[in-house]
């Protein structure tokens, strides 16, 4: 597989969008070596920031710095960034309205040998709840580095979520972004399937096995869950009137309750989500994982052919 | 020297009254700590800190972060008091609507540097500042008031470690000491032992003063202007609701308004003092 994680994407386009934007502060919490942030450091030394293992002080740091027009990016793992700063982030950022931006690696179980303390399956979820606050997955490579140039334009608390693993080269650099806007990868009449992040991967997969099948597949990356591209997935469900989520978080509150919020105001039309079933991780292959936990390409299979049997 | 002191004496007593009629009207807020944290904050608005009213959002302007926001009155009354909004408005503290909202919001009130309430994050971002204010070039300096029971909070202590580490001697800590907490006296609910030795230890300068003297006040200020290369903590040595004597250093005016009578003696009181 040729491929690349979103972390590298994050640590080799923030010294672009550095070298023309002055503005670019990033805040490391003593994992700058992981979040890929060294070059940063070593090419800006000036704005960057090491707090050491102190992740509530390096939101409020954050914060402060962007009382002053600067575009401070506060980077660690996402059970970090999700959890222990959590309420700085609420208050002092989403609350009072100012330009942070949350950029964390280790996305669901892409830290997978790392176990489930390492491994953030509720960040999507607790994100979406706070007002203000963008939320953001990227499938692959290129895709990370344009959706991080358009986070950094906007105005406004972002968070972004890394893999920490590679994941396959998939867009190319000149394909455009919007935040908000998913991006339909192919079009389908039988059913649709809505994933995000490294989950796009597997869904890839899954198509492939489908359309041999005979089974026509819409898909959709949708990288932004907040906020949620609704006009796609209402037109997307009065398409094919059926629609499978896959993200790599717990079932409850991400992705696929993003999109339910939309399906279940909707007059007809059916939706299962793919995810980690309420439950914590474990230490694995990545691969394996998804496997063990009924995320893979088979389930997406299995579950898609089930809905179309459907009427 | 003499002059000086008293006008700001006077003016610290306009701001006790302004305190109080704002909670009572309001039938709700924290009257303790505001009283505790009068004085110094008079002093830095009325004598120590670079700020234009007229321009609230100057550049160059010293910030102060009320990082113990439940005393949002007596911020709202120096800022009233300033003239960053009009003197009325201190009639509408906790009302819907209102700018003045039950702990302060950077985005309703003019002259509020920073959204605080949740204790524990102003210093953070007090460190925020300090570092972009010298990235800048910005000879302006930030000035974090926070409450003894306070300190209490981990990040309080990141904070103070980064402060250090970056040399941020454009930062003043407040330590308004007035040894009570929500729950009574802060010797009883987590005792904070040697406060002076802790920030010393973290790389802090520190000053104590009495935080009722106002040429104590002053004097302390004076002291800090001279440190370089080091962040500064200025312990006050406070009385939480001081000024109205049968509030002071009593625990259940933490965080309860005056009925009708309790106001007018009060206020009657502070007149006396006048």
């Amino acid at each position: 597989m040729s491929g690349e994680s979103t972390r590298q994407a994050f640590g080799d386009v923030i010294i672009d969008i550095a070298a023309e934007n002055e503005k670019v502060f990033v805040i490391d919490c003593d994992i700058g070596k992981s979040m890929k942030t060294v070059g940063f450091m070593q090419k800006y030394p000036e704005r960057h920031i090491n707090v050491g293992i102190a992740e509530q002080n390096a939101a409020g740091v954050a914060a402060g710095l962007a009382t002053l027009g600067k575009i401070p990016i506060v980077s660690t793992y996402a059970v970090f960034g999700s959890m222990r700063m959590l309420e700085q982030i609420r208050t002092s950022v989403c609350y009072a309205e100012l330009n942070v931006k949350v950029f964390c690696s280790h996305g669901g179980l892409t830290p997978a040998s790392d176990g489930p303390t390492h491994q953030a399956i509720e960040d999507f979820g607790i994100y979406r709840t706070i007002p203000n606050m963008t939320v953001i997955m990227p499938a692959d490579y290129e895709s990370c580095r344009a959706l991080i140039k358009e986070a950094i334009n906007m105005d406004g608390p972002v968070y972004m979520r890394f893999t920490r693993d590679a994941m396959p080269f998939y867009y190319s650099s000149s394909e455009k972004f919007e935040i908000g806007k998913g991006k339909v990868l192919q079009e389908g009449t039988d059913i649709s399937i809505i994933a995000n992040g490294d989950m796009v991967h597997e869904a890839l997969k899954a198509v492939a096995l489908l359309e041999n099948e005979g089974i026509s597949v819409e898909l959709i990356d949708m990288h932004t869950i907040k906020p949620l591209d609704s006009e796609l997935v209402i037109k997307t469900l009065a398409k094919t009137k059926r629609i499978i989520t896959v993200e790599d978080h717990n079932v409850i509150n991400g992705l696929g309750s993003a999109v339910a919020d939309i399906v279940s105001e909707q007059p007809e039309g059916i939706m299962r989500k793919i995810g980690l079933n309420d439950r914590f991780g474990e230490s694995g292959p990545y691969h394996d994982l998804l496997k063990k936990f009924d995320m893979d390409y088979s389930a997406i299979v299995r579950m898609a052919k089930e809905l179309v049997k459907r009427n | 020297m003499e002059n000086r002191v008293r006008n700001l004496e006077e003016k610290s007593i306009e701001l006790r009254k302004t305190i109080l009629t704002m909670i009572h009207k309001a039938g709700s807020g924290h009257p303790g700590g505001s009283l505790s944290a009068a004085d110094y904050v008079t002093a830095l608005y009325f004598d120590e800190m670079n700020i234009n009213p007229k321009d609230p959002k100057m550049i160059e302007r010293d910030r102060f972060i009320l990082s113990k926001g439940h005393a949002c009155p007596v911020l709202y009354s120096v800022l009233a008091l300033k003239e960053y909004f009009e003197y009325e408005t201190i009639f509408t503290l906790r009302e819907m609507g209102s700018i003045l909202q039950g702990h302060p919001d950077m985005n309703k009130v003019p002259g509020v540097d920073m959204t605080s309430g949740s204790l524990g994050q102003g210093l953070s971002c007090g460190v925020g500042m300090a570092i972009g204010l010298k990235y800048d070039n910005n000879p302006a300096r930030v000035f974090v008031a926070l409450g003894d029971g306070e300190l209490q909070e981990g990040q309080v202590w990141e904070a103070a470690e980064t402060s250090a580490k970056y040399k941020l001697d454009n930062l003043i800590a407040i330590v308004d000491n007035n040894g009570i907490q929500n729950d009574g006296f802060t010797k009883d609910i987590m005792p904070l032992g040697d406060i002076e030795g802790k920030w010393k230890a973290f790389g802090w300068h520190v000053i104590n003063c009495d935080g009722h003297n106002m040429a104590d006040i002053l004097r302390a200020f004076d002291e800090m202007k001279q440190v370089k290369g080091q962040p500064i903590c200025i312990i006050a040595n406070t009385i939480k609701g001081k000024g109205v004597s049968f509030m002071a250093n009593v625990p259940a005016w933490h965080g309860v308004a005056p009925n009708n009578e309790e106001y007018q003696m009060a206020i009657d009181e502070l007149k006396g003092g006048l």
